[in-house]
């Protein structure tokens, strides 16, 4: 067995064994724990495959990123684990006998002698730049599903924050619905006052309403 | 030398594992969303270890986009699971009845 075999094994032995405490640890916090040390293992398994920038991609945006984001949750709700847990092994053999039919399923794929013979990388993966190579791909070919992509994860940033923001009661805040329906005669009110003099009444500048005068500020103010 | 059966055994095998997850922690909504991104890791170990073995890099940009949307879907699975629990005070998804499914 040469090394390389070695850390196939090695990595992939103690990703699965993370993944099953994963999923029958007691405690959450455990549980994110061992999914963090299956991402790292799987990092570890895509190095081997020579796919660098994705297992680097891997630690930073899952292991850094989203791990933190369930911690961040998991300890934030007080939950109550002795009630989640009753029944847990209710459905266990439903949940083994599907598990036993999907793996029975892919050996029976695997066993078939064309799988095999592939045990050597592909045409220039061995020597070649990851990162360039991705990069020429993702920059140029697939420039349009990275727009697409972006805007995912800002269409995820606001609706994680619409969901999850609690306004204050006191908050003085603008609703530009309101401000939009809003009419001139509810900004100003005209009141008609009696002039001071009669004198003025009569002279020519009255020609200039007051009515008219307060309308014609209203629209430029509105 | 490692063939490329091995890993795509390794991500069956880890697919599996996730399914017994989500039908044993059914009551665990948590649980549950990290039983769905060990799925997302199976698979993209599938596409990692095709793209290797048959030298083609169409395969890990693929697994970019996937971990783009699985970072995304998580963000918003779990901003759903905090506003759930602040009203009902569970995260039990038995009891998330409300629509009498």
């Amino acid at each position: 067995m040469d090394a390389q075999s070695a850390l196939f094994l090695i990595f992939a032995g103690v990703m699965l064994v993370a993944a099953l405490r994963v999923i029958t640890a007691r405690n959450p916090v455990h549980a994110v724990l061992f999914l963090v040390l299956a991402f790292f293992s799987a990092a570890a398994l895509w190095i081997l495959l020579r796919a660098e920038f994705l297992a680097i991609a891997l630690v930073l945006v899952y292991v850094g990123a989203v791990m933190v984001l369930f911690l961040f949750v998991v300890m934030m709700l007080d939950i109550n684990i002795d009630k989640l847990r009753r029944g847990f092994w209710r459905n266990a053999p439903w949940g083994f006998g599907v598990a036993a039919l999907i793996v029975l399923q892919m050996w029976l794929v695997l066993s078939q002698p064309q799988w095999q013979g592939m045990t050597r990388s592909g045409p220039g993966i061995a020597n070649a730049d990851n990162i360039r190579a991705l990069g020429m791909l993702t920059f140029t070919e697939y420039v349009f599903p990275l727009q697409i992509a972006g805007v995912i994860l800002l269409v995820a940033i606001i609706a994680a924050i619409a969901l999850t923001l609690r306004g204050r009661k006191d908050s003085k805040s603008q609703d530009p619905s309101q401000q939009v329906q809003a009419r001139s005669e509810d900004r100003v009110r005209l009141v008609t006052m009696a002039t001071a003099s009669d004198e003025r009444r009569a002279a020519p500048s009255s020609s200039r309403a007051p009515a008219g005068g307060g309308r014609a500020a209203t629209g430029g103010e509105a | 030398m490692v063939s490329l059966s091995w890993y795509l055994g390794v991500g069956a095998l880890l697919f599996a594992i996730s399914v017994v997850g989500i039908f044993l922690n059914r009551k665990n909504l948590i649980v549950l969303l990290m039983a769905i991104e060990l799925m997302l890791l199976a698979v993209n170990i599938n596409f990692v270890a095709f793209s290797h073995y048959l030298g083609d890099y169409h395969g890990q940009v693929f697994v970019f986009f996937i971990l783009t949307v699985a970072a995304a879907e998580s963000a918003i699975g779990l901003a759903i699971l905090v506003v759930l629990f602040r009203n009902l005070s569970t995260i039990d998804v038995q009891e998330l009845d409300l629509l009498k499914g």
